[in-house]
């Protein structure tokens, strides 16, 4: 209302602009439609289909009868118990490698930390499938570490026997995800937190038990929902091993063997997005009611303390059985991959680079088409990111957290489902001029890869973006430059550095990513690395040239993301100099 | 009774940077002490020694006739309040309390009973189902305070406790912590970088600088007879003036001479208070110019130079008292008396 004087008078009507109004110009709110079909249509349509199969009975209404033949089949009974047991026994023995190590690093200082660092790193370069070839070899009923055990003690150890080989391996895989996320967790509590409690007289494991844990739970819920959520996804290890009867196998066996139209396969899906978005759900109910935002910064972390002699044993004993465990894959495929004959041997017979010869033809147009999709890939999921978080944080656009959500829901979604859900969606839609399958042409690997990375890329972006300071765009847009000017010259500029991040991790796990791959790629020449190793793996004969293949795919998938690093921290360095100068 | 700290020729580093050197404290028992001294003088590393959080690398802490230099933190029965509070966000304001009795294994209905009676003596007794984060700054402060106390212990450590709290909510929880110590009879060492608190809380004052003790003593003693040249200024405001003592008891300095100030001859300084220069219209005093004026309320504070020297002078303000201009001739006069010449 406008007032002058003391007369009233009517304010005027004005046009309220988009700018005004939302905070946004027509080309950002353009951007963000789009963004909005991209996510529609190969994320929440593909789902949403997946779901109403499941949910439609033979005469097409809804019904629950799909439901009552999957509870009828003793075999799918006993593979979702199987999948639980998997998964859960998963997160316990993971927890068990990922507690202590993480406790070691954030508490202790010692020699050797940096050495758990990376650690937490090695297993993700490398596929877990990859590994539980090499796995069979070193600890199967015939492995190296059996026939030594047979040879010492007379005793075998069924460690890759059924389901155990799948917790094994898994749990061997994807522990770093506890490690990470709970040595940062540990990292953040103030140092007075404990002191406190040691003033009042609590030590050893009562400090940790009733302050430090406590405290740190939240990153390790977040470790063992994201564990949880990747076994029950997971589809090539329990097939390399063997291992149908869990549900990720019997839904793609049920859709490859029967048919797209096959309706269990859809159910088994809804039964496993169920236990993925349980499983988040749970995690987060978990932690529901406790407050840990008040974690007072400044203090700095918890203070670091000298191990005693007993202790530095202990630690060091753990860490040697840890790496040993952990390089164990990598160690057996590298052996794998120069050895001519390996089974009931301790060690290969004999060495050979032959493998390497026999894959060197293949090896191109596979790296050639993992390079293209999983760059593509991470390119949209930068894009789709960065306007996501941008809409997020930086306009008052309606519906902008639901989007958020919508993008971060992907998570939730496995591999396997969103494979079939695409499958399901556009298999019926031809590509023009052509009769392939939309659902089949290599652009669907890229946009299954895009969608199910997402989160990650966009992750990276929101903190890009929270780190700058509003004022810098404000002081753009004060000397005339429009939005979308400022986004492009001010803000993408310097997010830079995070948005790199984003795309390695995008890179980086799409590039072993392989349970939507299976179901997408059609032709061999479209196939990508990962691809290639699987149909290798599956046969006696072809595990020395796939282990070759594994070794290129670590040796490509580390290439890309340390120059990635490179490049990203070279921007940074640059920027940072020429503020100080 | 509290028994007192007896602090011995401590010496502490971090690494390679010295931190505490030779440092020598006698406090008494049921002695409100503080520990007064700008940041980076050691006054907290001193505390969390006494709370064992770190051993001196020379030196002992005794408490009572207990040598507790080598004693871990849970095994000395000394209480220590943290600057941020540092309260268990995941346990509740009663859990809080009650940690440091389940320690002690005390009988659930003791703990329960303890609870409920500290509670009450700080006035949280309706907060103890709430999370910490549900509580103001003060209420938090009064937990920490509470969980500190309830476990009786012989010496109570307050690190800045009210640094987080705003101006007024400080003087208020200041007196209450005066009161409390009282009621209590505990031996309290309290660590500040704020002179005001100091003066108005602690029975005694050790004042630091670069990790050794610069003076000991009642708050008044500190400020009239200050030791050294830290010790005045950073206790109030002083003029230091920089010259020679003569022997007939004149002390010369550049255009300022003053008689009748006691002391041994040779180079000296000597420490004047702004409220103890004279500037008001006096005909017999020393020529000087006013170079800048600040009203301040009940005083106005002048810039005045007098030869080469810049004093700073304070005038109590009266209604309608008119102040002297920028640039103005005016003649300030200095009591020798409240001279202070410091070594």
């Amino acid at each position: 209302m406008a007032v002058l004087g003391d007369t009233p008078i009517a304010a005027p009507v004005r046009r309220v602009s988009l700018i005004a109004r939302y905070g946004a110009s027509p080309a950002q709110i353009i951007a963000v439609v789009a963004v909005a079909v991209f996510l529609l249509a190969f994320l929440v349509v593909p789902i949403l289909r997946v779901i109403l199969v499941a949910f439609t009975g033979a005469d097409g209404y809804f019904s629950l009868v799909n439901f009552g033949d999957f509870f009828a089949s003793p075999l799918l009974r006993e593979s979702f118990r199987n999948s639980v047991y998997v998964a859960v026994m998963t997160v316990a023995l993971a927890s068990l490698i990922a507690v202590p190590l993480a406790t070691l690093i954030s508490r202790y200082r010692f020699r050797g930390a940096a050495l758990i660092h990376t650690l937490g790193v090695i297993p993700l370069v490398m596929p877990p499938f990859v590994g539980a070839v090499a796995m069979q070899l070193i600890y199967g009923r015939n492995g190296a570490i059996n026939l030594l055990l047979l040879d010492w003690l007379g005793i075998r150890v069924p460690f890759m026997e059924g389901l155990n080989g799948v917790i094994f391996v898994e749990a061997l895989h994807y522990f770093p995800f506890i490690l990470v996320n709970l040595s940062a967790s540990l990292n953040n509590i103030d140092s007075a937190m404990e002191e406190s409690a040691q003033n009042l007289g609590a030590h050893g494991f009562t400090l940790f038990s009733r302050i430090v844990f406590p405290l740190a739970l939240p990153g390790y819920v977040a470790g063992a929902a994201l564990v949880f959520v990747k076994v029950f996804d997971d589809l090539a290890t329990p097939l390399l091993l063997n291992v149908s009867n869990m549900l990720a196998p019997q839904a793609y066996l049920k859709i490859t063997s029967v048919g797209i139209t096959d309706p269990m396969g859809y159910v088994i899906s809804v039964i496993i997005i169920t236990c993925s978005v349980g499983g988040l759900t749970l995690a987060s109910l978990s932690l529901r009611g406790r407050d840990y935002a008040t974690q007072q910064r400044g203090g700095g972390g918890l203070s670091q303390r000298q191990l005693g002699r007993l202790g530095t044993a202990v630690a060091v004993v753990f860490m040697v059985i840890a790496l040993a465990l952990v390089l164990s894959p990598h160690i057996g495929i590298f052996l794998l991959s120069i050895g001519t004959m390996w089974s009931y041997a301790v060690l290969p017979d004999d060495f050979t680079i032959g493998h390497y010869v026999t894959v060197w033809q293949e090896a191109g147009p596979l790296i050639g088409n993992t390079v293209l999709y999983c760059g593509l890939a991470g390119m949209i999921d930068v894009v789709v990111g960065t306007i996501v978080a941008y809409v997020l944080l930086r306009t008052r656009l309606p519906g902008r957290q639901f989007l958020e959500q919508v993008a971060m829901s992907a998570v939730a979604v496995p591999g396997l489902v969103l494979g079939i859900g695409l499958l399901r969606t556009y298999y019926d839609v031809t590509l023009p001029f052509t009769d392939q399958p939309l659902a089949t042409f290599w652009v669907m690997l890229v946009i299954a890869y895009s969608v199910r990375r997402l989160p990650y890329a966009l992750a990276a972006a929101k903190a890009a973006l929270q780190q700058l300071h509003v004022s810098l765009e404000e002081a753009a847009e004060s000397l005339g430059a429009g939005k979308f000017t400022t986004l492009g010259r001010i803000v993408v500029p310097l997010m830079v550095g995070g948005l790199f991040a984003g795309f390695v991790m995008s890179f980086a796990t799409a590039a072993v990513e392989l349970s939507a791959t299976l179901l997408l790629v059609a032709r061999s020449a479209d196939a990508p690395l990962a691809y290639g190793i699987y149909i290798y793996m599956q046969s006696a004969a072809g595990r020395g040239p796939g282990a070759a293949l594994g070794v290129i795919a670590v040796v490509v998938v580390a290439i890309a993301t340390f120059m990635s690093y490179r490049l990203a921290e070279h921007e940074r360095g640059l920027m940072s100099r020429e503020r100080f100068l | 009774m509290s028994p007192g700290v007896t602090i011995e020729h401590v010496s502490f580093a971090y690494g390679a940077t010295p931190v505490l050197d030779d440092v020598n404290v006698e406090i008494a028992a049921g002695e409100f002490f503080a520990f007064l001294g700008p940041s980076g003088s050691g006054k907290s590393t001193l505390l969390r020694l006494i709370a064992g959080f770190g051993t001196p690398s020379v030196g002992r802490i005794l408490i009572g006739n207990r040598d507790v230099t080598e004693v871990p933190p849970w095994n000395r029965n000394v209480g220590m309040v943290f600057q941020n509070y540092a309260l268990w966000p995941h346990m509740s304001v009663a859990k809080n309390v009650a940690f440091g009795l389940e320690r002690r294994k005390l009988s659930k209905a003791e703990i329960e009973h303890k609870i409920r009676a500290v509670l009450d003596l700080v006035g949280l007794s309706e907060f103890a189902g709430r999370r910490p984060a549900q509580l103001s700054g003060g209420q938090q402060q009064r937990v920490a305070l509470a969980r500190t106390i309830v476990i009786e212990p012989e010496i109570l450590l307050l690190d800045e406790p009210l640094s987080n709290l705003d101006a007024k909510l400080r003087v208020e929880v200041r007196s209450e912590l005066k009161d409390l110590q009282q009621k209590l009879g505990i031996t309290t060492i309290y660590v500040t970088h704020d002179q005001e608190d100091a003066n108005a809380i602690a029975d005694r004052i050790a004042v630091l600088d670069q990790g050794c003790i610069q003076q000991v003593g009642v708050p008044i003693d500190l400020y009239d007879h200050p030791a050294n040249r830290f010790v005045a200024t950073f206790l109030g405001t002083a003029n230091l003036i920089e010259g020679n003592l003569e022997p007939v008891g004149r002390f010369v300095a550049d255009g300022l001479i003053l008689d009748g100030i006691g002391g041994v001859p040779g180079p000296a300084c000597i420490a004047i208070r702004p409220q103890d220069v004279a500037i008001e219209p006096v005909t017999d005093g020393i020529e000087a110019i006013v170079r800048k004026r600040e009203f301040l309320g009940s005083i106005t504070r002048y810039r005045v130079q007098v030869g080469k020297h810049l004093l700073v002078v304070d005038a109590t303000h009266h209604r309608d008292r008119e102040a002297f201009l920028v640039g103005a001739s005016v003649r300030i006069k200095i009591d020798p008396r409240q001279a202070a010449v410091l070594r």
